[in-house]
C-alpha cells in the first residue's frame, strides 16, 4: 500500500454563502509526481487544497489518500500523510521561536522529546535554516519565513506535500532557492500557483482549473504552450517556453 | 506602529528566553507564588496604603533576579492604567469622610481608597507582567494546566495572547492606510471609525481562521505541548517558602510603619 497517491473523485463543494467553489473535480496523482494546479483567481485552487487534508469535507464526491477515503474519522491520518504549506507564512508561524514552531507538529503527534528535537534539526537543515532556530519567526525575511514554513511541515514527515502559492512575495534569489528546494524533494508534490515559469521548472504535469472544474490535465510543456487554452482561462504562456520552442 | 509597538509582545517573548536562575525555576513555582501575591495584595482593607508598599519588593526583586529591564513592564502597566483610574476616580467624590492628616492637609477616605486601588493595580499587574517576562506565555500556560486550571481556559488564554499580536498587526496596517489617505489634522468621523473597527474585527477573524487552519493541518487537537518541560526541585520549593513567609509577615504587620518606627527610634536615640 502507498500513501503517496492522491485521488479526487467528482468533488463538489459550495461555501455557506452559496458560492459554488468546486463543481465536480476529478484527478489522480501518482507516487512522486510533481503536479501544478493552475487557474485564475477564484478558480477553486485553495478550496481544493483544503479538501486534501480533510479540513473541508466535500458536499459530494471523495478525496482518497493512499487507499483511504478522507472523512471526519480519517482526517487525522490524512493530515499526517498530507503536509499543507499555506500561502501566508505568518499564518503558519505563531510560536515564539522557529524551533518551537517546527516542533509543533511532531509534539502534536505525541513523539518523545529526543525524537522531536531530531526532527526539528533535520527539517531545518533540509531547508537550510538551522541557523535561525532560536530566532522569533516574525523577525525573519519573507524567504526565510517561507523556508521555515516548509520545515514545519517537513518535520511531520508527510508523504505528500501540498503548497499554496509557495513563490508568492519572494525576491528572485529566494524564489530560485525555493525552486531548487522543491526540485530536491522526492515527495508527491501538489503546487497551486500563478508562477507558471516555476511550474515549467519544477512540475511535470499541470491541472488547469476554471470555475471549479478541471478544464485541462496533462504534461506541462504541452498545456502551457497552448496559447489558446492559456488565454481562454485567464493564464499566459510562460516566457521560458517561448524561448526554448522557436516557431 | 502605534498599538503594535505599545503591546510589543515580541519583546516579552524575547525577555522570557533569557537564561537566569529565575528563568530556570519551574513555571509552577513562579505561577503559584504570583497568584498568592495577587490574592494577598487584594485582601487588604479598603484604605490601606502604607502597608502595601513593602509588597513592591516582590516584583522588583523578580525583575532584578531575572535581569528584566523595568521600562517595557512600566509601559505595559501604563496601557492598562486607564482601567484602574476609571475604577477608582469616583471614590474621592463619593467618600468625603476625613481619614487621616498629612501635615495640615486633611485626607479623605475617598482619596486613600483611590490611592490604594492604584497601588494594588501597579502591584498585581506588575507582578503578572513580570511573571510572563520571566516564564514565557507557553510555559506559563502549561504550568497553569499542571496546577489544575481547566484546559479550555488555558488554551483560550494562550490564543488570546497570540491573537493580540495578530489583531494589532492588522489594526496598524489598516490605520496606516487611513492615515495615508486622510488630510492631516482633520479628525475622522464616527462613521469611519465604526466601519474601521468592523473591518478590523472581520479581518482578525479571517486571520484567526487561517491560523487555526494551519494548526489543524499540523495535527492540533486542542492540547498544548511544551518542548523542554521543567522539573520541580528544591530551589523551587525554597522560592515558594521564602516568598510565602515574606507575604504573611507583611500581611500581618505593617512593615512600612515598623520601618518608620525603627528609623525614628534610631534617629532620636543618636545624640545630637
Amino acid at each position: 500500500m502507498s500513501h503517496h497517491i492522491v485521488e479526487a473523485r467528482n468533488l463538489i463543494y459550495t461555501y455557506p454563502d452559496g458560492t459554488e467553489a468546486l463543481k465536480g473535480v476529478t484527478f489522480r496523482i501518482a507516487h512522486g509526481e510533481a503536479v501544478a494546479l493552475v487557474g485564475s483567481n477564484g478558480a477553486g485552487k485553495s478550496t481544493l487544497l483544503l479538501h486534501l487534508n480533510g479540513y473541508l469535507t466535500p458536499a459530494q464526491g471523495d478525496v482518497v489518500i493512499g487507499d483511504t477515503v478522507v472523512t471526519r474519522e480519517t482526517a487525522a491520518s490524512a493530515r499526517r500523510a498530507v503536509g499543507l504549506v499555506f500561502q501566508d507564512p505568518d499564518d503558519q508561524l505563531f510560536m515564539p521561536t522557529v524551533a518551537e514552531d517546527v516542533a509543533f507538529g511532531p509534539l502534536n503527534a505525541g513523539l518523545p522529546p529526543e525524537q522531536v528535537e531530531q526532527r526539528v534539526v533535520r527539517a531545518l537543515e533540509r531547508v537550510g535554516m538551522l541557523h535561525v532556530r532560536e530566532r522569533p519567526p516574525y523577525h525573519l525575511s519573507a524567504g526565510e519565513k517561507r523556508a521555515v514554513a516548509i520545515a514545519t511541515v517537513l518535520a511531520m514527515s508527510p508523504d505528500i506535500l501540498v503548497m499554496d502559492e509557495p513563490s508568492a512575495n519572494l525576491d528572485p534569489r529566494a524564489r530560485r532557492r525555493l525552486i531548487e528546494l522543491l526540485h530536491s524533494f522526492e515527495h508527491t508534490r501538489i503546487i497551486a500557483t500563478h508562477d507558471l515559469e516555476m511550474v515549467v521548472e519544477v512540475c511535470s504535469r499541470v491541472i488547469v482549473l476554471d470555475g471549479g472544474k478541471v478544464v485541462a490535465d496533462g504534461p506541462v510543456r504541452e498545456l502551457l504552450n497552448d496559447e489558446a487554452l492559456m488565454s481562454a482561462h485567464g493564464l499566459e504562456r510562460p516566457h521560458i517556453l517561448r524561448h526554448s520552442h522557436p516557431h | 506602529m502605534g498599538i503594535a509597538n505599545w503591546i510589543d509582545i515580541g519583546r516579552m517573548d524575547e525577555l522570557s528566553r533569557r537564561v537566569t536562575p529565575l528563568h530556570r525555576l519551574d513555571g509552577r513555582a513562579k505561577t503559584f507564588v504570583t497568584l498568592a501575591f495577587i490574592v494577598i495584595v487584594v485582601s487588604f482593607p479598603l484604605h490601606t496604603v502604607s502597608a502595601l508598599t513593602p509588597f513592591l519588593l516582590f516584583p522588583l526583586s523578580l525583575l532584578a533576579l531575572g535581569q528584566i529591564p523595568l521600562q517595557p513592564i512600566l509601559k505595559k502597566i501604563l496601557i492598562a492604567a486607564p482601567f484602574a483610574l476609571l475604577v477608582g476616580i469616583f471614590n474621592p467624590f463619593l467618600d468625603r469622610e476625613p481619614a487621616t492628616m498629612i501635615g495640615s492637609f486633611t485626607v479623605t477616605g475617598g482619596w486613600l481608597s483611590f490611592l490604594s486601588i492604584l497601588l494594588r493595580f501597579v502591584l498585581t499587574v506588575g507582578a503578572a507582567l513580570t511573571l510572563i517576562a520571566c516564564t514565557g506565555m507557553n510555559r506559563l500556560s502549561a504550568s497553569l494546566e499542571q496546577l489544575g486550571a481547566p484546559r479550555v481556559f488555558v488554551v483560550q488564554l494562550l490564543f488570546l495572547y497570540r491573537y493580540l499580536f495578530v489583531i494589532s498587526d492588522e489594526g496598524s496596517k489598516m490605520f496606516r492606510s487611513v492615515e495615508l489617505r486622510s488630510e492631516k489634522g482633520r479628525p475622522l468621523s464616527f462613521r469611519v471609525y465604526g466601519s474601521l473597527l468592523g473591518t478590523l474585527l472581520i479581518r482578525a477573524m479571517d486571520r484567526a481562521e487561517r491560523v487555526y487552519r494551519a494548526m489543524v493541518a499540523r495535527g492540533f487537537d486542542g492540547e498544548i505541548h511544551v518542548l523542554r518541560p521543567t522539573s520541580f526541585g528544591w530551589k523551587d520549593a525554597a522560592f515558594i517558602c521564602g516568598w510565602l513567609t515574606f507575604f504573611s509577615v507583611a500581611r500581618t504587620w505593617n512593615l512600612a510603619e515598623g520601618m518608620e518606627i525603627v528609623l525614628t527610634r534610631i534617629l532620636s536615640s543618636t545624640p545630637q
